[in-house]
């Protein structure tokens, strides 16, 4: 017994409350609370992406055939080397690369609300796109795939009993119709699964930043999961939010 | 003393012993943390060719630097590495973001309390171990000694450890002659999820930057990797004969720099994104990239497939060509061996 209550304090879980649960004089079951009353991290508000990294692949259209960086496959090469922004135009396609794999390593400005109690949702300023993180049991509905796919979203929080609350937020993205994940025409295809893992730094001089490790795994064009990480800057307002629609070429 | 009394001391031995063993198996902690002991390989998805090639010459895109900064990095030349004495100079702490390395990453215990005293990061051949102190103890005197390595402390927030560099010895941020001053400072932050590492940096030097450099990595855990966790010591070889005046410092006066509008006639960046001015970190800078300032190139002509083409075990891609290095010559040259320009007809 002695061991069994060790180990339940280390643990931190309560033996009373799991004996109680179902039993006779069981209290009332109380809803557990929603994704948004327990997020451990404030995500919400307007950030901005420093680009720092990959500048000449991401502030500008690098030319054709520019994979630097990208763990292509051969097929994936092939169909990047036939990139033609007049066609995606034409097609009107323009937004292929303002597909959520793609998307977050753009120029971008993000501004992050509760659209519910269990749904995230990542508005950008560039494409003027949204995504919506689904928190709980929620169930895709059907329909042709998307730019922004279905994404479902859960927090991840630490186990330890005392634990500051803190944690992040890992989203699973798919049902994605098939983009570029660089401007310049690098494909992933209709399986390709975005995997995210949101995190937040607080600077001592008040500084906050999103982090997010961004995996791409795609068989048909990637070798191995692109695997990158963003970072995003805590804005004060939104008085540099400026939409622009998606363009092929820029 | 009796044999019940030496039973009951036995009896209270183990129990004791129990407890311990119960608190060893189940390790959880009193506040959050994470294991990040391991080989970790790196995952050069972005800015392959600053981290393998070596970017070229003036590019100092993505960065905010101050003009001291600038004026400094275009007075760099890489004739400096015929001097012996500038050879084994080693990169700063926060080079473990910018270089192509794996880590290896271990705890140091403290045999008596059993606490962690600190975290290593593996060395490479260009940089020292990074210890993170973890039992509390301050920052020396600003009097104290800089090391290339710094001095780092660190505590964990949640499953995040964050750490602060102090006492950093002037050097380089990036390879192609960026300086850090011995006022930078590096406040880190160390993610872990399953099996992937993400660091992040915040680069801080009042001297050199205009405002921080933040960076961000990922690395993969490889429980293959047999990654050493100090580098073989750097040994100073004159490999070709001094073309400069001996007791000189290679360096380039100021509006004498001859690469300052290679970016610019490559890859038709403005110049003010290539020298590093703060504004070109932000998206609204982009607006200011329209057709009349900016076009794309029709076809990349160097560096085109990255590390995929390279032959590294693993990462080739079957039947790809591409341009690998600087040449703009297709060819599946692997990194490190000298390109051979065919001869001349």
């Amino acid at each position: 017994m002695m061991t069994a209550v060790a180990v339940s304090v280390m643990l931190g879980t309560r033996l009373d409350a799991q004996g109680r649960a179902g039993g006779q004089g069981a209290p009332a079951t109380t809803p557990p609370p929603t994704a948004q009353a327990s997020a451990p991290i404030d995500l919400t508000g307007n950030w901005v992406a420093v680009i720092s990294e990959d500048w000449r692949w991401r502030m500008i259209t690098p030319a054709r055939g520019d994979y630097a960086s990208i763990p292509m496959t051969a097929e994936g090469m092939k169909l990047a080397d036939t990139w033609d922004p007049s066609r995606d135009e034409a097609a009107g396609e323009q937004c292929r690369s303002y597909g959520a794999p793609g998307l977050m390593r753009g120029p971008i400005r993000l501004r992050i609300t509760w659209l519910d109690a269990s749904t995230l949702t990542v508005e950008t300023d560039y494409g003027m796109q949204t995504r919506l993180f689904h928190f709980g049991n929620w169930r895709a509905p059907d329909g042709p795939p998307t730019w922004q796919g279905n994404s479902v979203a859960k927090w991840e929080t630490p186990a330890a009993p005392n634990a500051p609350k803190t944690g992040s937020l890992t989203v699973t993205t798919d049902h994605l119709r098939p983009g570029y994940l660089r401007k310049n025409g690098v494909p992933y295809g209709a399986s390709a699964r975005l995997t995210e893992f949101w995190d937040m730094a607080t600077e001592q001089n008040g500084n906050r930043w999103i982090v997010i490790t961004s995996i791409v795994h795609d068989p048909t064009y990637l070798l191995v999961p692109f695997t990158t990480s963003l970072q995003f800057k805590k804005e004060g307002d939104n008085s540099k939010w400026d939409p622009t629609p998606c363009s092929a070429r820029w | 003393m009796g044999s019940h009394s030496v039973f009951g001391t036995m009896v209270g031995h183990a129990r004791i012993a129990g407890a311990a063993l119960v608190l060893a198996l189940v390790s959880v902690p009193a506040s959050a943390q994470v294991d990040l002991n391991g080989g970790w390989q790196s995952l050069q998805h972005e800015d392959w060719v600053e981290r393998a090639p070596g970017s070229d010459p003036v590019d100092y895109t993505g960065l905010a630097l101050s003009d001291a900064g600038r004026a400094r990095a275009l007075s760099y030349s890489y004739a400096q590495y015929s001097l012996l004495e500038r050879q084994c100079i080693y990169y700063t702490p926060q080079y473990v973001i910018w270089g192509p390395q794996g880590l290896r990453i271990w705890s140091e215990s403290d045999p008596v309390r059993g606490i962690v005293l600190a975290w290593k990061i593996s060395s490479a051949v260009d940089r020292d171990v990074v210890t993170i102190w973890m039992d509390g103890r301050p920052h020396p005197s600003e009097n104290a000694f800089y090391p290339f390595s710094g001095f780092t402390t660190g505590h964990w927030e949640g499953n995040v450890l964050v750490a602060h560099t102090s006492h950093i010895k002037a050097g380089f941020l990036r390879r192609n002659g960026i300086s850090s001053s011995d006022r930078t400072t590096a406040d880190w932050r160390i993610f872990r999820h399953g099996d992937y590492l993400t660091i992040m940096v915040i680069v801080s030097d009042p001297i050199y930057l205009a405002e921080p450099d933040v960076v961000t990595r990922s690395w993969a855990l490889d429980p293959k990797a047999t990654l050493a966790t100090t580098a073989a010591p750097c040994v100073p070889v004159s490999e070709l004969p001094r073309v400069e005046v001996v007791g000189a410092v290679p360096h380039h006066l100021p509006g004498k720099n001859p690469d300052v509008n290679e970016m610019t006639e490559r890859y038709r960046i403005p110049r003010e994104a290539v020298l590093g001015y703060q504004e070109t970190l932000y998206p609204e800078y982009r607006k200011k990239l329209n057709a009349e300032t900016f076009i794309t190139q029709d076809r990349c002509k160097r560096y085109c497939c990255g590390w995929v083409a390279l032959g590294d075990a693993g990462s080739s891609a079957p039947g790809l060509t591409c341009i690998t290095n600087g040449t703009n010559q297709p060819n599946s040259t692997p990194l490190g061996t000298p390109f051979i320009p065919p001869p001349p007809r």
